[in-house]
């Protein structure tokens, strides 16, 4: 036996007091009572949890009621509302992971109802001035020129990429700030993926962000989804979707970003 | 600017490089001596014939049309070697080679046989009709208001095809208009399947309110009310075969349910005839043999034979699966279905055919796919969730035939084709594989679906298959060449249901997104 268990340990060796059945009984006649005064008189934080509790309570009671009624009829009138989620009985026993197959029908979904294609979640942003952007570094022997920059932002750099030799390199991406994988949520379905990045498709700040591939907020870039089992109508697997950055990677350190769908 | 054509990759140029082989058939090959055996009945006909080395098929065909006199209607066949490996007249394991083009290459040249040897050729004639493969979606026609999940063409008529959905309605539609014909609305929840009857008279609907309703097909009125009795929902459905029907009566219905039992139906008095309670766990499929026979596949690893004759008593217990057994196939299935109909049968009405012939014609149908070597042999494939087929035979052992591995993931759907050669499998290693329908030995693979493939369905002729799939399209597949023959993208999403109609004029299927999608030549 644990050792906090001690109120367990002395009623296991002394057992309960001898009036404590009755005590109980009067107690549960009681809440009620103590319900009703707590209704009455709590107020402030503790009075709105105690109603948010009650609501639910009573709403389930109700569910409650209403499917006892509807067991008590000869099977429920109306056909069940379906939902889209019937399945054909050889994969009715199966758990199937849904989530993928989920958002690649709401993105058909999505397509259907001819959504504004150009829309993004982030339609505007705050534009970042070139000093913010960039860190002026001093070069030569007595640090007097100053033609190289350092990009200030997190950023993405492809795969294999190799920087220019020092006397070439006009701006530099520091290596802390490179990110290669982004936290993807699907804004339908709320769900977070961590997928690999693909490349930056449009940096709204500047095309020359875009081409040095800075991540700031509104930044669209593309991210490799095949993991999560989409196809496209032809019936290939999809490989790449857009993505908007919806938080400022240079401040939490991470890219969290919303899919276009 | 005209457009350039991009220059050959260096795979490209590599092969090009390379020496082709030419199939040429030498000149100085010497005759070789063959023997013609029917597949069926085993008898041989003719004698030995000596014929030159080289002889293409097309030429051994108008060879045996000859040696049977007939002619001036020539019927087509298809020739395999019969490839012993003992000298034994006996022997079990013989196998057999197709003859693809001619002896030469698919024989001698291989080295399988020398022009020295005696070569038996079973001959096994192909269907004296041609389904033209599907190339196109007809129509994508709305109506249901949720997903499909079973859908069934008429045997008599290719215009009506039925499905069944998760909105509990069942509908039938006019395939030659495209349009809606009726709604069978009665059910509470998802219809789970749905059947024809082999007189084409009945449809019978399965749903997850655990009933089962019986609607007349030409009206759409349902037949009384819901045949209830089972405790959870109905997995499958299916009818008696029409050459077992007695005279003046309908044919009769056999479901499967969740609930572990078979309920035998009587179709006209409404009733339950017959529960059959053996299996432990959910019956997952039930198929209604020729010979009166109900085999039943179970979640519980068991297939089960009960005889309905014998007032449905469990004859044998087949069990060699390690998981669950998830669908069986019966070497008569499609000719059981289509009852008494034909290929040529695409618009009957039943009101116009006198049900004795059809039964007559039924059991004439059935007899000619069932005897091998002038027995009836009805051969049993079945699925399982442990990644493996069995092949029986039932009616000489409870004992598997053989075991069909190969599928690296679960079996879910394995159907014989109309004339019970071959055996198509399944499964959701998004391969389908391809077995032989006589010994169960392994042919071939068909890949090219991307997600788990649901079901198949085969065209009247043998020839072609068509499968759905998870990755939203049907393929069709060439079984002579075990190649993809067409295509066909056009579904938004899962496809979970797939029919070809008795003709092979149209295929139907339906799926997710809520369309039934017809599709033609």
């Amino acid at each position: 036996m644990p050792q906090n268990e001690y109120i367990e340990q002395h009623i296991k060796q002394h057992g309960r007091r001898l009036d404590h059945e009755e005590r109980k009984r009067k107690r549960e006649a009681r809440e009620g009572h103590r319900i009703s005064k707590d209704a009455q008189n709590l107020t402030g934080w503790r009075g709105k949890q105690f109603a948010k509790k009650r609501y639910s309570e009573k709403v389930a009671m109700k569910k409650k009621i209403k499917a006892h009624q509807e067991s008590k009829v000869n099977g429920p009138s109306t056909p069940k509302q379906d939902e889209g989620e019937a399945l054909p009985t050889y994969l009715l026993d199966r758990q199937t992971n849904n989530t993928a197959k989920a958002i690649s029908s709401s993105i058909k979904q999505k397509r259907l109802e001819k959504a504004d294609k150009f829309s993004v979640p982030l339609p505007k942003v705050r534009g970042i001035s070139e000093e913010e952007m960039f860190k002026v570094i001093k070069t030569g022997k007595s640090k007097t020129k100053s033609w190289k920059r350092m990009i200030t932002k997190h950023t993405f750099v492809g795969e294999g990429f190799t920087r220019r030799p020092v006397k070439m390199e006009r701006i530099i991406r520091p290596s802390a700030l490179r990110q290669k994988k982004a936290n993807v949520t699907h804004p339908e379905l709320k769900v977070t993926v961590f997928l690999p990045i693909l490349g930056v498709k449009k940096n709204p700040q500047s095309p020359m962000y875009t081409q040095l591939g800075v991540l700031t907020k509104g930044t669209i870039i593309e991210v490799n989804v095949s993991e999560l089992g989409l196809v496209t109508a032809g019936g290939k697997v999809v490989w790449g979707k857009y993505a908007q950055i919806t938080n400022e990677p240079d401040r939490d350190g991470c890219v969290n970003a919303v899919l276009l769908v | 600017m005209a457009t350039v054509i991009p220059p050959p990759s260096k795979r490209q140029k590599k092969e090009a490089q390379k020496i082709q082989e030419v199939d040429l058939i030498p000149a100085d090959l010497p005759n070789v001596l063959i023997k013609f055996q029917a597949s069926d009945t085993g008898e041989s006909i003719g004698g030995s014939i000596r014929v030159p080395g080289g002889i293409t098929e097309k030429q051994l065909e108008e060879l045996l049309n000859q040696l049977h006199g007939e002619s001036d209607e020539p019927v087509p066949y298809t020739f395999a070697l019969l490839n012993k490996s003992s000298a034994d007249e006996k022997d079990a394991d013989a196998k057999l080679i197709d003859i693809r083009d001619n002896i030469y290459t698919s024989i001698l040249k291989p080295g399988i046989k020398t022009t020295e040897d005696f070569l038996t050729l079973v001959y096994t004639p192909r269907a004296v009709f041609k389904v033209k493969a599907i190339t196109r979606s007809n129509a994508a026609i709305a109506g249901h208001g949720s997903t499909i999940l079973c859908c069934q063409f008429a045997p008599n008529d290719s215009s009506r095809m039925c499905s069944g959905a998760g909105d509990s309605t069942a509908r039938v539609w006019d395939c030659n208009t495209q349009t809606p014909l009726y709604t069978l609305s009665g059910h509470s929840n998802w219809v789970l399947c749905v059947a024809y009857s082999p007189c084409g008279t009945m449809i019978a609907t399965g749903s997850m309110d655990n009933s089962v309703r019986l609607w007349e097909a030409d009206t759409g009125k349902p037949m009384g009310k819901a045949l209830t009795g089972h405790s959870k929902w109905v997995s499958s459905l299916t009818w008696e075969p029409l050459h077992l029907v007695k005279s003046g009566q309908k044919p009769r219905l056999a479901s499967s349910s969740k609930d572990s039992t078979i309920k035998v139906w009587d179709t006209t008095s409404r009733v339950c005839l017959l529960t059959m309670s053996g299996h432990t766990n959910a019956v997952s499929c039930v198929k209604w043999s020729g010979s009166n026979i109900i085999y039943s596949a179970s979640h519980d690893k068991s297939i089960k034979a009960w005889d309905i004759s014998a007032q449905g008593k469990c004859i044998q217990t087949l069990k060699s699966h390690a998981h669950w057994v998830n669908h069986l196939a019966l070497s008569t299935d499609y000719v059981l279905r289509r009852g008494g109909f034909d290929h040529t049968s695409s618009r009957t009405s039943t009101r116009s055919v006198n049900m004795d012939d059809l039964r007559a014609k039924a059991l004439e149908q059935y007899e000619k796919v069932a005897k091998i070597n002038g027995v009836i042999s009805e051969r049993l494939v079945t699925a399982s969730d442990d990644f493996t087929m069995y092949f029986w035979e039932p009616l000489k052992s409870s004992k598997p035939v053989c075991r069909m591995t190969g599928h690296q993931k679960l079996v879910n759907h394995v159907s014989f084709s109309p004339d019970g050669r071959y055996v198509v499998s399944s499964s959701f290693d998004n391969s389908i594989k391809v077995w032989d329908g006589l010994k169960g030995v392994f042919v071939g693979t068909l890949r090219g679906h991307v997600a788990p493939v649901y079901q198949t369905a085969w065209s009247a002729d043998n020839r072609l298959l068509v499968s759905c799939s998870k990755d939203t399209t049907l393929k069709v597949w060439d079984i002579r060449t075990r190649k993809l023959s067409v295509d066909l993208p056009g579904h938004a999403d899962e496809v979970y249901a797939v029919d070809w109609s008795m003709d092979g004029k149209r295929v139907a299927s339906g799926g997710k997104d809520k369309m039934i999608r017809l599709w033609s030549h």
